[in-house]
């Protein structure tokens, strides 16, 4: 018989064979982070949807609102890209929920969950790819503000250090979403109700303009704001400061998130 | 190497209100291939889902590959693989992506993974398609990277849910081309069809699912004789030369018609060729001429309504993805 006999090829292909040794953990989640990789490759539109809305909000508030908030479109630049660039690491983590809903929902997640694989691997997989979709974002934002004229003070560094917080900032609140795609029906539905939480969470904060000018009432739920606190802590790492309380807040936010939604989603993962 | 790949005992599942599946008992001699068969809704992927450690069942209890569903899913996940009713590879990836994707899951080296993507993607006669994303497949394609994919490194047990509905009849050949030459190889196969004629084809052996419950089991032969049908599937010249003959067929030879879809045609149930060969030559004596005749299967309405006297409970005729 040929070898290139197409019953031949099809019965050597499903010929049995050894068993390969089922690998680590962490070979499997970074295969699972591999994946991501491919994904924002193949499906770049869902990078530049997170990036679009605030990069128009750049645009828009330092030319039309900054020399009425600030004095002049480049000052209000300067107190404006931190906190922009808060907004776009958190509206990319709804992400995490929206494409962990999809696979449920395709069945692409039944397929996962058969193989004899680490359990967690295929979320924590994901992360790792959210992790590099929050960098991607940043850079294009921070890259955006350089080009209209953002001068950080806090230099390479303090860029650097913003961007870590917010990443892992980002992780902390990922948690909600994540469990969200785990029991919500609708890919939409995830979507529709993360921007409910979302618009308010980073409007209602001082992103835009220093909460002392809001009314007293405003001002004190901006306070109790977590998003207020890091985007004080990464405007202050990015210009060169360091403080402290606001990054303790942010990093406290993140452990308290991670260890109350974290086993939760654990669980409604495990029940699946 | 255990004798039976599947050992299922009162498997149970509900949700909600619905009782999807109550009460299902299998056994699957290993290295066959055994059809599940039922109409939309019977409760056919939950008892696979659950045979496959997907979900938990609420009673029952069940033995795959040897290994007890609840107490050790692991070793089930490490003997099984489940191809899904739908998407069970990413759209997004291309088809090699998706199976270098699998194989490095299951312990591949790159090098290993890739090479394995390119003999699966020439054997199921996809290499061309092999670099484009999934999304663009035809149904046929996707039908096979789903399997492939499940194939990548054999399993003892593949779970094939639904694998040729939708599909031309060339893309179900292949399909059953490759469910054929995988229990040639040693493997066992479950797979749940809603065609009569796909589990006649490739089945040893058939459980006929219904409302979530078994409700004949044998070998397609054995079924086939305690349903008692063969069917001489009559066609005419018009509706009204059907209606005359249904009539007739039933005054002198006692023959019932099945419900048919086409109106200028009969379906009558004949136990055996000469009632069918006399009935077919009494129509033409009295002026019926038959166009066409068809001594053969029933179909999956004509089964269910042999065993339950009524219609499949919820056979919608759609492909609801
Ligand atoms: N996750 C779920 N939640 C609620 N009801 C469900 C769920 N999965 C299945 N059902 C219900 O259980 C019953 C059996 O469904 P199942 O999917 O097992 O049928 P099936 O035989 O595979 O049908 P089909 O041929 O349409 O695939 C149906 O009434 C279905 O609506
Ligand atoms: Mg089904």
């Amino acid at each position: 018989m040929n070898r290139h006999d197409p019953d031949t090829m099809l019965a050597r292909a499903i010929a049995r064979r050894a068993r390969p040794p089922r690998p680590s953990a962490a070979s499997n989640v970074l295969t699972f982070g591999w994946r991501a990789v491919l994904k924002i490759r193949h499906v770049p539109e869902q990078l530049f949807d997170v990036v679009g809305t605030p990069i128009m909000f750049t645009f828009m508030f330092t030319f039309l609102f900054g020399g009425a908030l600030a004095g002049s479109p480049d000052a209000y630049l300067q107190f404006l890209l931190p906190g922009i660039l808060a907004q776009t690491v958190i509206f990319t983590s709804v992400y995490t929920g929206v494409s962990l809903n999809t696979d449920i929902s395709k069945g692409m997640f039944d397929r996962f969950r058969s193989l004899p694989i680490w359990r967690p691997a295929p979320l924590a997989g994901a992360m790792l790819g959210d992790v590099l979709r929050y960098c991607l974002a940043s850079l294009v934002t921070i890259l955006v503000g350089l080009a209209i004229g953002y001068r950080p003070d806090g230099g390479v560094v303090g860029v650097v250090l913003g961007v870590g917080l917010l990443v892992v900032f980002a992780f902390g609140l990922g948690w909600i979403f994540t469990l969200m795609g785990l029991v919500m029906r609708t890919p939409a539905t995830v979507m529709t109700v993360s921007m409910l939480i979302l618009f308010p969470l980073t409007f209602a904060s001082n992103v835009f303009v220093d909460p002392a000018t809001m009314p007293g009432w405003l001002e004190t739920a901006v306070w109790f704001n977590p998003v207020t606190h890091v985007v004080t802590a990464v405007r202050g790492l990015m210009g060169g400061v360091v403080d402290g309380p606001a990054i303790f807040v942010s990093l406290a936010f993140t452990v308290a998130m991670t260890a109350v939604f974290g086993p939760i989603a654990a669980i409604a993962y495990a029940r699946r | 190497m255990v004798e039976l790949a599947v050992e299922a005992r009162g498997l149970e599942k509900r949700f909600g209100a619905t009782h999807a599946v109550r009460g299902v008992d299998l056994s699957v001699r290993t290295g066959s291939v055994y059809g599940v068969l039922g109409p939309n809704g019977a409760g056919k992927t939950t008892t696979l889902r659950m045979l496959a450690t997907l979900l938990r069942p609420d009673a029952g209890e069940a033995r795959v590959m040897g290994h007890d569903i609840a107490k050790d899913p692991e070793a089930v996940r490490a003997a099984i693989s489940l191809t899904g009713q739908f998407a069970s590879v990413d759209e997004d990836l291309t088809g090699r992506e998706n199976l270098v994707l699998l194989g490095r899951l299951l312990g591949l080296g790159w090098g290993g993974a890739r090479e394995r993507a390119d003999e699966l993607l020439a054997a199921f006669d996809l290499s061309e398609a092999a670099v484009k994303q999934v999304k663009t497949y035809s149904g046929g394609m996707r039908r096979r990277i789903d399997i492939a994919a499940s194939i990548v490194v054999t399993p003892e047990l593949l779970f094939l849910d639904e694998p040729t509905t939708g599909l031309d009849p060339r893309s179900r050949n292949q399909v059953w081309d490759i469910v054929r030459a995988l229990v040639r190889d040693g493997a066992t196969v479950l797979l749940t069809t809603q065609y009569l004629e796909e589990a006649d084809q490739l089945a040893e052996r058939i459980a006929v699912i219904d409302r979530g419950q078994v409700i004949a089991e044998g070998t397609s032969a054995t079924l086939k004789a305690s349903i008692g049908v063969r069917v001489l599937h009559l066609a005419f010249e018009a509706p009204e030369i059907a209606g005359r003959a249904a009539v007739l067929l039933a005054d002198k030879f006692g023959l019932e018609a099945l419900p048919d879809a086409d109106p200028a045609a009969l379906s009558v149930q004949a136990g055996d060729s000469a009632v069918a060969a006399s009935a077919i030559s009494a129509l033409d004596a009295e002026g019926m001429a038959v166009m066409s005749f068809a001594f053969g299967q029933p179909s999956l309405d004509e089964v269910f309504l042999a065993l339950t006297g009524r219609p499949p409970a919820d056979a919608k005729d759609e492909d609801t993805p």
